[in-house]
């Protein structure tokens, strides 16, 4: 089964000619977040895909995925939290955000998808937004001034299937919608 | 104009300056307007003249990047506007971009005239979600009312607008990291010469500014070099956002003269140190910048006096520490995201930001021996300028400062076997995680040798 219907790998033809012509491997990053907005990650299937769209070999382009962090080549969960502990983050407390955010979903020491499969909990770098630390991020989208307790609503929240409202901006549906938006080829609803 | 003017920041607070209109209600546009009935030749002038030095870190004068640009490669120009933000306490450009888009789609637009590239490219970092789409927006919206595109303003210039977004990696704010991403490669840096400007982005003639430095253009123009230059310090006029956040009552983004004294920012911006505390420390331009002290409250913020006083202006992201927080624990954080953030290219930075901050794990823990701290100067000293960019040197900063300034607090750690901050480690509290979490050795150090050799190898 192709990771891209016929639909849209029109689509992402399309998002090649936003580059120079012969240039085309510029499209590689949304290429990826096109797949990762169909697959929920990147698997093998689509990083084959990515590099057939662009006529390249398979190994080119997971060079490329492995490179960002945002290109998730793990299993990941339906929303993705990222939880910033660098310094401004963590002079505000961050490492208790983080720990009880994790706890909230329920991970082991060495797990990073929460067992219903709701949330991936990340520690992240400076996201930023400093003054409004601790900073988390829903699918990318910010929320300001997160004590331990909210993380652990926000997470709840969305462990009951409901969105938590960002701080600023529109939340995508999830992380597929967020890497969609990503794409360039939507915005939050 | 008073002291107290505020220049890309002054319409922060007005929602109606995000959509075209309301920006085009307030002059906007009218910067570009004005720069297509110059020659480039007079629009890069006018931009010297005006001393804008770019605020993205190294402080190069602006019309001089511009005049670089080649115009007879025969090959394509390019524009790349540098949003990848994300030097550790820096956020500025986000909110320059969420409040008002426009100014920098015009700056950008300004520029790309300037150096007569017809395709501009915005490498937006890829965690700025929502900051991206106000971007797309605009840009969108400035096609349609023709800033953008075909013709630009019956002037028969044409330009295109790419928002690029990137996907989680702090070394793609380099700006040969940057090219190499964009042109869909591992965010690695690359050798200089050539630069950019001869030969950046798909081999071509590039000029590479970013988000802040644009935002100033269009004002420039509209107000004139003369109005700009006279604004701040004679050797880096101008205002500066800068991004003030830990331990403070009011962390923000506070427009202010160049110039002005930390103390200023601190004590009457953002309502001094949380809590009525003592400031211990402070880094004046991201955790890449060498840090201050109390000593330098008064130290003024421009390019020339905080290299005077030993650190740099970087991008004027200042994070504040107080008396009860813990120097190695802050130095061991930022060692862990260079180690994290380093691509992998060069040696010196992909190990010695790594073992750095391992040893920096067991100093904090109390498990660190007396010689760590000759370890980790010695490391930061071979760090520092041997790698094709500057991540390295930004990780040497806050190691070689932190031991400079607070020795002691480093050799308290060693002698008490633990953080006076935390109690924690084998001289005081046990803490609730494991010794190997915590950076012990695999056994106690007893000779003042790290590892044998010939015992690894055998």
């Amino acid at each position: 089964m192709p990771v891209l219907t016929p639909d849209l790998r029109e689509q992402a033809e399309a998002m090649k000619s936003r580059y120079p012509r012969g240039r085309e491997r510029s499209a590689i990053l949304p290429l990826l977040y096109l797949v990762q907005s169909v697959e929920g990650r990147v698997t093998e299937d689509g990083l084959r895909e990515v590099a057939d769209i662009l006529g390249l070999r398979t190994a080119e382009v997971e060079a490329v995925a492995t490179f960002y962090t945002m290109i998730r080549l793990r299993p990941t969960g339906r929303h993705v939290v990222n939880v910033c502990t660098n310094l401004s983050c963590a002079l505000r407390g961050a490492h208790e955000v983080y720990a009880v955010a994790r706890e909230a979903a329920g991970l082991a020491p060495d797990a990073d998808v929460s067992e219903d499969g709701a949330v991936t909990v990340h520690e992240e770098e400076c996201l930023g937004a400093c003054d409004a630390a601790p900073v988390v991020q829903v699918d990318f989208a910010n929320h300001d001034r997160v004590d331990p307790e909210g993380a652990r609503e926000i997470v709840a929240t969305l462990r009951r299937g409901e969105l938590p409202e960002p701080s600023r901006g529109a939340a995508p549906r999830d992380f597929r919608h967020a890497s969609r938006i990503l794409a360039g080829l939507e915005e939050p609803s | 104009m008073s002291r107290t003017e505020r220049i890309v920041t002054a319409n922060w607070g007005d929602p109606d300056v995000i959509p075209v209109d309301g920006y085009v209600a307030k002059g906007g546009y009218e910067g570009l307007r004005r720069a297509l009935g110059m020659s480039p030749a007079e629009l890069i002038e006018e931009l010297k003249s005006s001393g804008l030095r770019g605020r993205g870190g190294a402080g190069f004068p602006t019309g001089v990047k511009w005049s670089f640009v080649p115009q007879d490669t025969g090959k394509p120009t390019y524009v790349v506007c540098n949003f990848d933000e994300s030097e550790p306490g820096t956020y500025n450009n986000r909110e320059l971009v969420e409040r008002e888009p426009h100014q920098l789609l015009e700056g950008l637009a300004i520029a790309a005239y300037a150096v007569q590239s017809h395709t501009a490219f915005i490498y937006c970092r890829g965690e700025f979600l929502w900051p991206g789409t106000v971007l797309q927006r605009a840009i969108a919206e400035a096609y349609g009312e023709g800033f953008f595109g075909r013709d630009v303003l019956g002037s028969g210039y044409d330009l295109d607008v790419v928002l690029h977004r990137g996907a989680g990696a702090y070394i793609c704010g380099e700006e040969t990291a940057l090219l190499s991403s964009l042109e869909g490669f591992r965010g690695q840096p690359r050798l200089r010469p050539p630069f950019p400007a001869v030969e950046g982005l798909y081999e071509s003639p590039t000029l590479i500014n970013n988000v802040e430095t644009l935002c100033f253009v269009p004002h420039i123009l509209r107000r004139g070099a003369a109005w700009f230059a006279a604004i701040g310090p004679e050797k880096s006029p101008g205002t500066k956002v800068f991004s003030i956040s830990g331990k403070v009552e009011r962390p923000g983004n506070y427009e202010l003269p160049m110039g002005t004294p930390f103390r200023v920012l601190l004590e009457e911006h953002a309502g001094g140190v949380l809590g009525g505390r003592a400031l211990k420390a402070w880094t004046p331009g991201g955790s890449s910048t060498p840090l201050l002290t109390a000593e330098h409250v008064d130290v003024a913020l421009d390019f020339e006096a905080v290299q005077a006083a030993g650190s740099l202006l970087g991008t004027g992201a200042v994070m504040v520490m107080d008396e009860t927080d813990c120097i190695v624990e802050a130095t061991r954080r930022m060692l862990q995201f260079y180690a994290h953030e380093s691509c992998g290219k060069c040696t010196p930075c992909r190990e010695g930001t790594w073992w750095v901050s391992r040893v920096l794990a067991r100093i904090e823990h109390g498990y660190g021996r007396p010689q760590d701290l000759d370890l980790i100067v010695d490391t930061a000293d071979n760090m520092l300028f041997k790698s094709f960019c500057a991540l390295a040197d930004g990780a040497a900063s806050p190691i070689q400062s932190s031991v400079k300034h607070f020795r002691e607090e480093y050799e308290r750690h060693v002698a008490e076997r633990r953080c006076p901050f935390t109690g924690e480690g084998p001289g005081g509290v046990e803490p609730d995680r494991s010794p190997d979490e915590m950076g012990a050795p695999g056994r106690e150090p007893s000779e003042p040798v790290f590892l044998d050799l010939g015992e690894v190898l055998r």
